[in-house]
């Protein structure tokens, strides 16, 4: 009931902080980004500010927390947000919390095109774009080759060789992911409810088989890379810059390309649907795509973006990690998140409470 | 006159009615509300009873509720158990300064947040953690065995974080026992166990409802404990509100779990009351 | 002094409910009670007369178990109950501000000690009836502790301890909290209670006049060992030392030097003052030369009558009136004595015939030398048995 209470109060506090700044705007330009975190460096906003005068206030968030803040205002207290590109035509349709972009400001020529398109596309809902791409990167395996060598794909880490060893999120990733081990096809799926249950259903019944095997679901980015660090877990299902970023501590542990294919992901830049600013989003924008300015986010996130030619500015431990773990067919095996349609997270959210709750 | 003690009467009562409509009734009548809808269609929603019936149809939503409350109640149980040695200890037995020193022990722990003393725990507890080792170098254990991520853990952590809060009435009302009292039950032919059972626990009753309603409140409303000590079985209610919330977008299935816990908690400590026989007003005072 | 108990014991007609020997008690450094040796007949009222911090509490609550003695023994009917809980011993003890049990209805408190020995249920609703009944609240049952008044409170302390007849009845100044007129009415109520009963009471207190009325002997304790044991009108009249002339009864009192002494009496000197006779009084023998202590009570001293002069044989003095303060029957006049400017306290009678004084009045006074008592300044312990 408290922490109820506590929630509420957590779900309007935007709304209130919102009007506090919706006064206090008009004195100081200002730019409220809600993104990840490392997505704004600080020497990034720095840069920004000299060259534009604008001061970027960041909220760091993740795709559900972003979707969650935005709906409890209507789309207002933040002026660009950078929701994954598969999330946002879905909470679009459900809760109208975004403006479509004016592609007009976006200097495209600073995109790498095939991304930009990709982008563009997931984007369109009732022929209007919503999201133009950031930051992309995959989710595979994040395994000690030493002590667990033999996971190659996300259903390895079922083994019994493994009990009290592995780790991996209740999130929809997961579920994805297995399906695809399971040799199945959820993103075909998407459009048919029923059949997408029918599919979910036998990924509940892998998970529960699994479920033995798991040390804990890991909640935090964190938590997880510290169990991998003290070989409490020796394989789990995780972002590839964690792998890299274990990798540079311990050669043992580094990110593994699942043989069904990584999960692709594109982090987007949209407009909130009562953003304040959406000048100085714009700005940032073609600011952030700039090739030197890109590498220097990608110093920071660990990922790569979708600013031509940036790979030049980019580390070499960082492009040599990727290669190692992203041969040319693991490369053009990964699996790019298709707009998930709205429901689906329903169905989704029920195969992973029963999943939990499994003994 | 009359006119003025009113007007004083409504400008001190202002900010605590203020604060329980904005903060409280307002929210909650709003909660209520979206628990009565169903989202029938994209930003189309209607009145319906569906969560509720979700709730009661679903075994998992129906469990979970089940789990939480009954681990609520037996932590609060273990609370009270250590807590009131504890603090009889403090209270009757100690003086001066002994007695603000064991005081500020309990209190100790409360000076960091919950989340770090959460990690503590986690610290303490895992498989390369400080037990585990001290374990293995005592040689009792031949490999590392991980004490984290099951019920044992959830409860150590919830009996923990509630401590101060049973201590803290129970001191009060055990220091307002006159030890005449407990003497004239020994002197009157009474041992330890009925002094205890006839005199000292009827006297710290209010005490005892008390912090048994606080701990209570606190532990079913505990969302990190649970999640972090828990690990892959640690269903707990509040957990399900919050997945509920902010990462399935269901604010009605979350506001119906929402109303149904806040039921499920006044239930309980009315039922409290009513078993030991004290009123609310007896137990604030 | 202790002489009065010990001679009774000897012709074995009566029974000894209480005995300490040689008990002592420390705290830390503090000695609470000191060598104390003591006998109490059984169904006596026995008083402990000190002032606060003497060890009278200590030495109750070693009585009733809740402390135990360094040294020594504590025999009660004959037996030592040293390591006797104080849950097992046949003594119960009415607390300074009662105890009673205030979650308790008045019928459970009484009954609270009757259930602890097991006794049958019927036999308790009985004996608690009878009990209630004896102090007069027969119908206070199921009353809270909350609605009694601070008497009828007084009377169920007592009734809940009587209830189980025990040998002794211990009462630590149960009537400290009562107002003036109830402490008088209690003090008289408590004096026939204990003789209707028959039990020993051993009572505790500060207040002489609660010991004084209601006991058949008192012990006067000062600095954690027995003064004087002895009946009220001994105390009053034939004080043994310097201390319990002063603290029992009123007195006046002066510091002198022994200028003479003659067999029982002696002439003692007071500095800037005036010579006074008195008997010697005490154990300790007193030389010429040595401190004294002198007392004398107010209501021994006359006034003599204008005109007439004062006897040669008895002490006399030249005041004048400092003031008057009528009190009833226990009005007194406050002198001053011309020669050393001391105060004293004079009882008027109530006969009428100082009706007349005023203040500055010049008068003579004068009481005779056996009324004088003479104590040796040094103190020496009065042991019970020597």
């Amino acid at each position: 009931m408290k922490s109820l209470k506590l929630k509420k109060i957590l779900l309007t506090l935007p709304l209130i902080s919102a009007t506090l700044f919706a006064g206090t705007s008009t004195y100081a330009e200002e730019l409220r980004l809600l993104t990840w975190g490392g997505y704004a460096p600080d020497e990034v906003i720095k840069l920004f500010k000299e060259e534009t005068g604008i001061d970027v206030k960041v909220t760091k968030s993740n795709n559900e927390d972003m979707i969650s803040k935005l709906r409890a205002t209507g789309g207002s207290g933040f002026d660009l947000a950078q929701p994954s590109q598969d999330r946002v035509t879905g909470a679009q349709e459900n809760h109208d919390i975004y403006k479509p972009m004016d592609l007009s400001k976006i200097n495209g020529g600073l995109f790498i095109t095939s991304m930009l398109d990709a982008t563009k596309a997931n984007t369109t809902f009732k022929d209007n774009v919503y999201s133009v791409p950031h930051i992309w990167g995959t989710s595979g395996l994040v395994v000690n080759t030493k002590t667990a060598g033999m996971v190659k794909d996300y259903t390895d880490l079922c083994s019994k060789d493994l009990m009290g060893k592995v780790s991996y999120r209740l999130k929809r990733p997961t579920l994805i992911g297995f399906a695809f081990a399971m040799g199945l096809d959820p993103f075909a799926a998407y459009a048919d409810k029923e059949k997408y249950t029918e599919l979910m259903s036998k990924v509940e019944a892998k998970l529960v088989e699994c479920k033995p095997v798991v040390k804990t679901y890991w909640t935090g980015g964190d938590a997880l890379l510290n169990l991998l660090r003290s070989g409490e877990v020796t394989a789990a299902m995780a972002w590839d810059t964690g792998g890299w970023k274990l990798n540079k501590e311990n050669k043992d542990i580094t990110f593994v390309a699942p043989k069904s294919g990584a999960l692709g992901w594109i982090d987007t830049f949209t407009l909130p649907r009562k953003g304040k600013n959406d000048e100085a989003a714009y700005k940032w924008i073609n600011f952030v795509m700039k090739p030197e300015i890109a590498a220097k986010i990608t110093a920071v996130a660990g990922n790569f973006t979708a600013s031509k030619g940036a790979d030049e500015f980019a580390d070499d431990v960082l492009k040599a990690q990727f290669q190692d773990s992203f041969p040319q067919a693991a490369l053009d095996n990964v699996k790019w998140y298709p707009p998930v349609p709205a429901g689906l997270e329903e169905i989704e959210g029920k195969v992973l409470d029963r999943v939990k709750a499994a003994k | 006159m009359k006119q003025h003690t009113s007007i004083f009467f409504w400008l001190l009562l202002a900010p605590f009615a203020l604060w329980l409509i904005l903060l409280v009734i307002i929210p909650h009548i709003d909660m209520l509300g979206i628990a009565l809808r169903e989202q029938t269609a994209p930003r189309e929603y209607a009145f319906s009873f569906k969560n509720f019936i979700e709730f009661f149809t679903e075994p998992l939503y129906w469990r979970t509720f089940m789990r939480t409350a009954v681990m609520s109640i037996l932590a609060t149980a273990l609370t009270l158990l250590i807590a009131f040695p504890v603090s009889y200890y403090i209270a009757k037995m100690l003086r001066g300064r002994s007695k603000s020193f064991l005081f500020l022990l309990c209190l100790i722990p409360f000076w960091v947040s919950e989340l770090v003393r959460t990690y503590g725990w986690m610290i303490l507890l895992r498989e390369t953690g400080v037990i585990s080792n001290a374990l293995q170098w005592a040689g009792l254990v031949s490999g590392p065995v991980e004490l984290l991520y099951n019920d044992a853990a959830i409860m150590v952590g919830l009996v923990y974080t509630s401590m101060l809060f049973m201590v803290v009435p129970l001191v009060t009302v055990l220091e307002s026992l006159d030890d005449d009292i407990i003497e004239a039950s020994y002197d009157l032919g009474g041992n330890m166990w009925t002094t205890m059972r006839q005199i000292v626990i009827p006297h710290a009753m209010p005490g005892i409802v008390s912090g048994c309603i606080i701990v209570f409140m606190m532990t079913l409303g505990n969302y990190l404990t649970p999640n972090l000590l828990g690990g892959k079985d640690s269903l707990w209610f509040t957990e399900q509100i919050y997945t509920q919330f902010i990462t399935r977008f269901n604010w009605e299935l979350g506001s119906a779990f929402g109303i149904l816990l806040l039921l499920l908690s006044s239930l309980i400590v009315w039922l409290g009351l009513k078993l030991s026989r004290q009123t609310l007003t007896s137990t604030m005072t | 002094m202790t002489q009065n108990v010990t001679a009774k014991n000897s012709n074995n007609s009566t029974i000894i409910d209480l005995e300490t020997r040689n008990v002592n008690k420390h705290y830390g450094d503090f000695t609470a009670v000191d060598d104390v040796s003591l006998k109490i007949e059984k169904g006596s009222f026995f008083s402990i007369l000190g002032p606060s911090g003497c060890g009278k509490t200590t030495l109750l609550r070693m009585i009733a178990g809740f402390d135990e003695p360094d040294s020594g023994d504590i025999l009660i009917q004959g037996s030592s109950v040293l390591g006797v809980p104080a849950n097992k011993r046949p003594a119960n003890m009415v607390f300074q501000h009662l105890a009673l049990f205030p979650m308790m209805s008045v019928a459970d408190n009484v009954a609270y000690g009757l259930k602890q020995r097991k006794v049958a249920s019927a036999e308790i609703n009985k004996r608690v009836k009878n009990a209630l009944e004896s102090v007069d609240l027969g119908d206070s049952g199921k009353k809270k502790i909350s609605q009694l008044s601070g008497g009828q409170k007084q009377r169920i302390a007592i009734a809940r301890c009587l209830v189980l007849e025990p040998k002794l009845l211990l009462l630590d100044e149960p009537l400290g909290a009562l107002d003036l007129k109830l402490r008088e009415h209690m003090k008289v109520e408590l004096k026939q209670m204990q003789s209707r009963v028959g039990t020993t009471f051993i009572y505790i207190t500060h207040d002489q006049s609660e010991a004084l009325v209601m006991s058949n002997k008192v012990a006067v304790m000062n600095n954690g060992a027995f003064e004087q044991v002895g009946t009220p009108s001994d105390l009053y009249y034939h004080p043994e030392t310097s201390f319990v002339a002063g603290f029992v009864g009123d007195a006046n009192k002066w510091q002198a030097k022994v200028t003479q002494v003659d067999n029982v009496s002696c002439t003692t000197q007071v500095a800037n003052g005036p010579a006074l006779r008195g008997k010697i009084n005490g154990t300790a023998p007193i030389a010429v030369g040595e401190k004294v202590d002198v007392f004398v009570r107010p209501e021994a001293i006359k006034i003599v009558q204008s005109g007439q002069t004062a006897d040669q044989n008895e002490n006399s003095l030249q005041c004048t009136v400092v003031d008057l303060l009528f009190n009833g029957a226990n009005s007194t006049a406050l002198l001053v004595d011309v020669a050393s400017g001391k105060e004293l306290h004079v009882a008027l009678p109530q006969t009428g015939e100082f009706i007349g004084l005023q203040k500055g009045e010049a008068l003579t006074i004068s009481w005779s030398q056996d009324q004088t008592h003479c104590f040796s300044s040094k103190f020496l312990h009065p042991r019970a048995d020597t």
